[in-house]
């Protein structure tokens, strides 16, 4: 099976083979594939090559309600729930069962405990969503699901909103559904619970499929490996450019979340003149919040950030900025361009109160538009003039104007976030190029990256976020990928060093 | 792109105005008027000099409503609260206008900044509501609109009305240093003459200014860039150092400001009080203006115009046994019409581009690589 998006291939001769009764992982790094794949099997997505067949009959789905007809069921990773609404309503919603023009919420109920019962998703019809914890909200999904008739559940990425003891009562509650005669696709990229919940793995990179095992054959290290690739190139031989200037000190940086969950917990770090930190970890880890609260975007984020000296702690992002911070954000759609507008107004986006992007309260049209010219020539970003609105331009361009306007700003440190995400491998090789030209000439840069290859051939030094804590500190000539990996999931925790 | 934003720009409305006195003539019909002689009847009455100045006299409030509107729509914020504060402002201007006399041109500023202050810090309500409390603006600028009424109503009848009891409630007259002269000596110029009583209100002149004023701040000043990029994608604005809350005041308070300026053309140009029966209705119909003239100054000139135009050619359907009511209908499908046909035609446009620039730097960008 494959898809092609415009720019990029998402799935290439994917090959899913899942047996009947059985809980079968799908696991890959982000950007694999792994949901592609998934909305393609639920109907909301069609591939451009290859076929479905369920239970020997070939089944080409036009929408997710084809799907549901069909037996599939999705539980997705953002809950579609009505927070005011009750367990019975929330379930029912779509399918309502009707006795003349009422809705027959009395045989609903009863369905629901019946459903709850045979499988361990225990719930009360009557209470309100808004007052379910998380778990219980995936139960009310999983439930919605099995009672539109599902016998394939897929379940995207069920854990990565769970605490430790609901993960168990999830995993629980999967062995009854199997031992039913449900057949469940659990993707995840945690592979610790792959391994302990899954009886086949299919492990997805770059798109494809890379081939199906079990837990009995492999470790964590070796699944780690299949994801990433054993073939890592190995980090070039190269001057180090470090010097001893810290640019940005960060000490005991903590953030938590507005009920109170810790985000962040303690983190601290420099970045020197000419280094490139690499920050590694697995999505969810606290990475955003990390760089919210470096460029004070997480006003509440406590602990200390020095930046050339200067201390940063209490100013507001555009001073932050001012001061010498440029941010490559990880979303280039949702935090980095304002999408209708022309290209000199996105090259202007947070520069706009420097020169040559304004001029006193002004902005300077004309010195907006050369300095745009000027990232348009240097960074090769293919578009007709600086005048079209950036969603004229492919992933890989607008990648290319994000990544030109903050270098060619010139910050004494740049954060970039997951830089080359979701663009070809073209575009991909010249922001690398760009990023080691400005570490060489003195710029400090902070890497956020899920893509192991660039950290480690990239990174002067390696630090792991794993519950938004920093972990382990490697050193990118040494690391291996089942190293890296074993830290990423939280594995190699005891052998911190 | 020249020929992308003519299409936007000229295209769009003239279509949508077509769509709107076809859509109004098939209601004439089914009620069995001629719509050729009804709009013959509108042209011809509505095109007299009377007419066009009375036309101007009421566009001028409805396109300082729009102005208001226009600059929190930039961002995203929609203030429906101008009605009830212009009428709050012009009342409280109008009282404090009378309460002294000084050389005219400092009275008159002097009134203006009671009334733009008025509105602004009326405006400044839904505004701490907002960044306080989450309060979502539309609900409160409603609601306060309603609280503005009867607030002014009260404080009129109670604590701001004149003493004297003459044939009609009102505030006392404003003294003459504190009027703004009519435009009429200008008309001379060219050798128009109104008859009495259809003086060209001189607060047109202030409004043209405003509404430079408006372009040179939305489309040329780092605060203009702030708050469009606030309303383009705020996530975007607020990881570039905009703070969105800061935005949020202000910009309510450009609003509040303006909103509190609505009233000034009537009342220093032809009440010189504020009476009982002081025209109401700019604010709401500066939604529509504003959006007819897609937040761009200009364009919200002609629609504050067409508008006016609307409103007094409407008076000689009544004379003619046609229901004036049908102009309001006109009004409604006119907005309505201006959106939709500006979504058609900007969604074609943006087609056109994206398809253009794709040509222009030809496909190159198909790698093995996973969309996120």
């Amino acid at each position: 099976m494959t898809k092609r998006y415009p720019g990029v291939v998402a799935n290439k001769d994917v090959e899913l083979i899942v047996l009947p009764s059985e809980v079968h992982a799908v696991v890959g790094e982000n950007g694999a594939g792994k949901s592609t794949l998934m909305k393609i099997i639920y109907g909301m997505v069609r591939p451009d090559e290859g076929t479905i067949s369920i239970n020997g009959q070939p089944a080409a789905f036009r929408s997710p309600k084809e799907a549901i007809d069909a037996g599939i069921g999705m539980v997705h990773q953002h809950f579609m729930l009505a927070d005011n609404l009750t367990v019975l309503e929330n379930v029912v919603l779509g399918s309502e069962p009707r006795s003349g023009l009422e809705i027959d919420f009395d045989s609903a109920a009863d369905r629901i405990k019946e459903l709850g019962e045979s499988y361990g998703l225990h719930l009360n019809p009557s209470q309100r969503v808004e007052a379910l914890s998380v778990g219980e909200r995936q139960r009310v999904e999983i439930i919605k699901v099995l009672y539109r008739g599902a016998k394939i559940l897929i379940l995207d990425e069920p854990t990565a909103v769970l605490v430790p003891h609901e993960v168990d009562e999830l995993f629980d509650s999967i062995r009854e559904l199997t031992n039913e005669g449900q057949t469940v696709i659990f993707i995840s990229h945690k592979l610790d619970e792959v391994l302990s919940i899954a009886d086949r793995i299919t492990v997805m990179r770059a798109g494809r499929t890379v081939g199906t095992t079990t837990p009995a054959e492999v470790d964590a290290g070796e699944l780690a490996e299949m994801m990433i690739g054993s073939e890592l190139p190995s980090p070039e031989t190269r001057e180090s450019t470090v010097q001893e200037e810290v640019l940005l000190n960060v000490a005991d940086l903590s953030l938590l979340s507005g009920e109170g969950r810790p985000l962040l917990t303690g983190v601290s770090f420099q970045v020197r003149k000419g280094e490139i930190v690499g920050v590694a970890g697995v999505e969810g880890n606290g990475q955003g919040s990390l760089v919210d609260s470096i460029i004070g975007l997480a006003p509440a984020a406590t602990g200390e950030i020095t930046l050339l000296g200067e201390s940063l702690s209490h100013l507001p992002a555009r001073d932050r900025r001012g001061a010498g911070l440029g941010l490559i954000p990880e979303d280039r759609h949702r935090q980095g361009l304002l999408l209708p507008s022309p290209l000199w107004e996105n090259a202007a986006l947070g520069h706009q109160y420097q020169e040559p992007f304004a001029n006193g309260i002004w902005i300077d049209k004309k010195g907006s538009r050369r300095q745009t010219e000027e990232i348009v020539r240097r960074f090769a970003v293919k578009t007709p003039n600086v005048d079209v609105p950036a969603t004229a331009l492919s992933g890989g361009n607008q990648q290319k104007l994000v990544v030109g306007r903050e270098i060619v700003a010139d910050p004494a440190v740049l954060i970039a976030a997951q830089p080359t995400r979701g663009i070809d491998i073209g575009a991909q090789a010249a922001v690398w190029e760009e990023l080691k030209a400005a570490r060489a000439s003195g710029m400090g840069i902070l890497l956020i990256s899920a893509d192991l290859e660039e950290l480690i051939g990239l990174s002067d030094t390696i630090h792991v976020l794993f519950e938004g804590r920093f972990v382990a500190r490697l050193n990118p000539s040494e690391v291996t990928p089942e190293i890296l990996g074993s830290y990423m999931t939280g594995a190699g925790q005891e052998k911190a060093s | 792109m020249k020929s992308g934003r003519l299409l936007t720009a000229v295209v769009a409305p003239l279509v949508a105005l077509i769509i709107a006195f076809g859509i109004a003539a098939l209601a004439l019909l089914l009620v069995g008027i001629d719509p050729i002689q009804a709009y013959k009847e509108m042209i011809t009455f509505g095109t007299s000099t009377a007419s066009l100045i009375i036309t101007v006299n009421d566009a001028v409030p409805l396109f300082v409503s729009a102005l208001a509107v226009a600059v929190g729509f930039k961002m995203g914020l929609f203030n429906i609260g101008v009605e009830g504060a212009y009428l709050l402002a012009a009342l409280i201007g109008a009282y404090v206008g009378a309460l002294y006399s000084i050389t005219p041109v400092l009275h008159i500023l002097s009134i203006l900044v009671v009334c733009a202050s008025v509105g602004a810090l009326w405006a400044l309500i839904p505004a701490l509501l907002k960044v306080k409390r989450g309060v979502h603006e539309v609900i409160s600028t409603i609601m306060l609109n309603f609280i503005a009424f009867s607030l002014s109503a009260w404080l009129f009848l109670n604590v701001l009305k004149a003493e004297t009891s003459g044939l009609t409630i009102a505030t006392d007259l404003i003294p003459e240093t504190g009027w703004i002269p009519s435009l009429n000596g200008v008309l001379g110029w060219f050798g128009i003459e109104p008859r009495a009583g259809a003086d060209l209100h001189g607060f047109l002149v202030m409004a043209i200014v405003l509404g430079i004023v408006y372009h040179y701040l939305v489309n040329k000043s780092r605060f203009g860039y702030d708050l469009r990029a606030s309303g383009i994608n705020p996530s975007a604005a607020n990881a570039s150092g905009v703070d969105p809350k800061n935005m949020v005041v202000k910009t309510m308070l450009i609003s509040g400001g303006l909103a509190g300026l609505v009233g000034v053309s009537q009342l220093l140009g032809f009440y010189h009080q504020y009476p009982q029966d002081f025209p109401g209705g700019y604010g709401f119909a500066g939604i529509a203006v504003a959006l007819l003239g897609r937040n761009h100054a200009v364009g919200m000139a002609f629609g504050a115009v067409l508008f006016g135009f609307m409103n007094r050619a409407s008076l000689i359907l009544d004379l003619k046994d046609v229901p004036k009511e049908i102009v309001t209908i006109i009004q409604g499908i006119v907005v309505l019409a201006v959106v939709i046909v500006y979504e058609v035609i900007s969604r074609y446009v943006q087609r056109r581009t994206v398809a253009a620039a794709a040509r222009a730097t030809e496909a190159d960008e198909v790698g093995a690589g996973a969309a996120a």
